[in-house]
């Protein structure tokens, strides 16, 4: 039997003497693993970019908005006649046992200004309980306090991309900024949570007491009026509950009978972002099984081409049966060619799928994550395919009977 | 027993409805270190004898001992590491694998009988030098005339130390000269190596180089001599001992 240096030689050279065949043979395999890399990379990122906004928009986040919306979104009025009121989120964590927080909210664009510096971004008024439920922590100072809210104090916490383009490198805290001309105390910096999902910078904000907001700041025509209330329900499962008990909670606060419209709108982030999670999710599998179709079409050019080649070298195959060679060392021969076309287009593949990731994360918004797993399975893959279709050119090569092969001309 | 020893051998070819006998009850026996050669016309079976000698085919009946073994019961794996270890084959169309040098070509027997590469580089190197083409090494099939393919060949069925040399037409594909050099050193290997060698030919003048002469006709054995030539000799030496001279 033949040692396995040999055999490894003997097929590298014959690969070696049809080098664009074999170039050629392997471009299959290399861009069928270097497909599945890249659509698995591209998917991963899509996945893990959604995370990122679950965790960075809260968990188990409801959002209640005043004004209606039909389900087919047509009329989109949410939010822009005020219907809801903090007594509203009150009765919420107060009637709905699925709810575990509310936070009501406020919001207006407005003009802030420290000394010669200026921006405009959205100002929130918001309670206390905002903060944990769309997941904010406090990078120095303090956050919002129940005595904010008491003495209507103008206190302002500022998201990092306000910071920056107020003050710089200075440090805010304890500094008076202009909110809408009226002076305000920087209490607080928010830690930054970047991008959304969106593209939008999340960090572009300013948190001001909620009642501060409404009856100093924002000169509403609506007292006690909330632009939105986010809700954070006790976990997964009771989102739906929640949905329901506050649908019939408000109905009934507001006096909507049987008949009338809701005249308030509720979205659930979380289940939202769970089905595009989803999408993604299937995306990635239907992209990662067109790749591997041509993962599998390169897997029989191997076959095609083996099976051409084993025709071509006949004659050779004939030589080496009559000087010694048995049928397995003939089989083992073929199939090991196959396999070196096989994992060098794997290899190669992995090269280019990986590179052709990054480019992808490069030149486009998408996020790419390339992890092992993809790179071992496509590569495996690879192999498997080798053997797979490897085997059968190997295995006629092998049946071959010597004096015919001799005489093959 | 006798280094070869073939009995009613018979190899029958299916053709159309009836069959076809190409050995028809062929009988033979080779010591160690005769040189045979086998004659006959197109058609009567030459080759088939050989491949069964050679342990390419077997036969459709009979018996084929090789060394005291009988391999006409033995699977083709089993052939295969008696063609490797026991046979070495020279063809007419010197049958070198193409695009593969010399050496590599040499190499090759070794390769399957599982010889270390250095040693085998090493004893290829030697094959190559004996048929004198030690400065072709590198070369590849087609760059080497006929006789330097032919010893290439040669060199590759006498590397792995095969005791007995099988070769179908190894002139065919040669001029004169060429076959002259090829038939020289044949003599060699048998006089001084000791091999035993079955050779076909066509030729009177390449046969003459032998000590045996079988003809076959019609996949018959039709006569099995000492070679002229031979003959002398022998009576010679016979003389010789008894002392004439
Ligand atoms: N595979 C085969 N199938 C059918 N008939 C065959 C086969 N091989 C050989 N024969 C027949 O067997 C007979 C003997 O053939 P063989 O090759 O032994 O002749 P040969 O003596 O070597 O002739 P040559 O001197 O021309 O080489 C021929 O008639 C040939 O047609
Ligand atoms: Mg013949």
């Amino acid at each position: 039997m033949i040692d396995f240096g040999s055999t490894f030689k003997i097929s590298l050279r014959s690969l070696y003497i049809n080098k664009m065949r074999s170039i050629l043979t392997s471009l299959g395999i290399i861009i069928g693993v270097s497909a599945v890399i890249i659509m698995l990379s591209i998917g991963e990122g899509a996945k893990e970019r959604i995370n990122k906004d679950i965790a960075s928009m809260g968990s188990n986040l409801l959002m209640v908005m005043s004004g209606s919306t039909t389900s087919s979104g047509v009329r989109m009025g949410s939010g822009t006649q005020p219907t809801l009121t903090i007594k509203d989120s009150e009765a919420m964590l107060k009637h709905c046992p699925s709810v575990l927080e509310v936070a009501p909210t406020v919001g207006q664009v407005q003009q802030l200004v420290y000394s010669n510096q200026n921006w405009s971004t959205t100002v929130n008024g918001i309670t206390p309980g905002y903060m944990p439920i769309r997941m904010w922590e406090i990078e120095s100072g303090r956050g919002i306090s129940e005595d904010d809210l008491k003495n209507n104090t103008k206190v302002a916490v500022l998201g990092s991309t306000v910071t920056t383009n107020l003050f710089g490198d200075m440090d805010p805290i304890n500094k008076t900024i202009r909110i809408g001309g009226m002076p305000f105390k920087v209490i607080g910096l928010l830690k930054s949570k970047g991008q959304n999902g969106m593209g939008q910078d999340q960090d572009d904000t300013v948190l001001i007491p909620i009642t501060t907001a409404q009856k100093k700041l924002f000169g509403t025509d609506f007292p006690g009026m909330v632009k939105h209330i986010s809700v954070q329900a006790r976990d997964e499962e009771s989102l739906e509950s929640a949905q329901e008990e506050i649908t019939e909670l408000l109905r009934e606060r507001h006096n909507l009978g049987k008949t009338k419209e809701d005249d308030f709108t509720i979205r659930n982030f979380t289940q939202m972002l769970e089905t595009a999670k989803q999408a993604s999710n299937t995306m990635a599998i239907l992209l990662g099984s067109i790749a591997s179709v041509s993962l599998l079409v390169g897997g029989i050019g191997i076959m095609n081409i083996m099976l051409v080649s084993v025709t071509e070298r006949t004659k050779e195959i004939g030589i080496r049966m009559a000087i010694g060679a048995t049928a397995m060392d003939i089989r083992v021969q073929f199939l090991v060619e196959a396999l070196l076309l096989s994992l060098a287009g794997g290899v190669i593949g992995v090269v280019v799928g990986i590179l052709g990731s990054k480019i992808v994360g490069l030149f486009s918004d998408m996020t790419v994550i390339i992890s092992a797993a993809p790179i071992l399975i496509s590569f495996g893959f690879s192999g498997i395919v080798g053997i797979l279709f490897g085997y059968y050119p190997a295995y006629k090569a092998s049946l071959l009977n010597p004096i015919e092969a001799l005489r093959y001309e | 027993m006798s280094l070869i020893e073939i009995k009613n051998l018979i190899k029958t070819y299916p053709t159309g409805d009836t069959s076809f006998n190409a050995l028809d009850n062929v009988s033979l026996s080779v010591e160690e270190g005769e040189f045979v050669a086998i004659m006959g016309a197109s058609g009567s079976g030459k080759s088939t004898c050989m491949n069964i000698l050679g342990c390419l085919d077997k036969p459709t009946s009979g018996t084929y001992f090789l060394d005291g073994i009988d391999v006409s019961k033995m699977s083709m794996d089993e052939l295969s590491a008696i063609r490797n270890l026991k046979l070495g084959f020279v063809f007419q169309g010197f049958n070198l694998i193409s695009r593969t040098s010399a050496i590599e070509n040499v190499e090759m027997p070794m390769i399957y009988k599982g010889v270390p590469p250095e040693e085998r580089i090493k004893r290829a190197k030697a094959a190559l030098k004996i048929v004198g083409l030690e400065k072709r090494e590198t070369h590849m099939p087609n760059q080497m005339s006929g006789g330097q393919q032919q010893r290439v060949a040669i060199a590759r069925a006498i590397v792995n130390d095969a005791p007995i040399i099988l070769a179908d037409e190894p002139t065919g594909n040669l001029d004169t000269k060429t076959s002259i050099e090829v038939m020289e050193f044949f003599v060699k290997l048998n006089a001084v190596a000791g091999k035993t060698i079955i050779l076909v030919t066509h030729e009177p003048d390449i046969a003459e180089y032998c000590k045996r002469i079988v003809r076959f006709k019609d996949g018959k054995i039709i006569s099995d001599e000492l070679n002229a030539v031979q003959k002398g000799l022998d009576s010679l030496d016979k003389v010789n001992s008894e002392g004439i001279l």
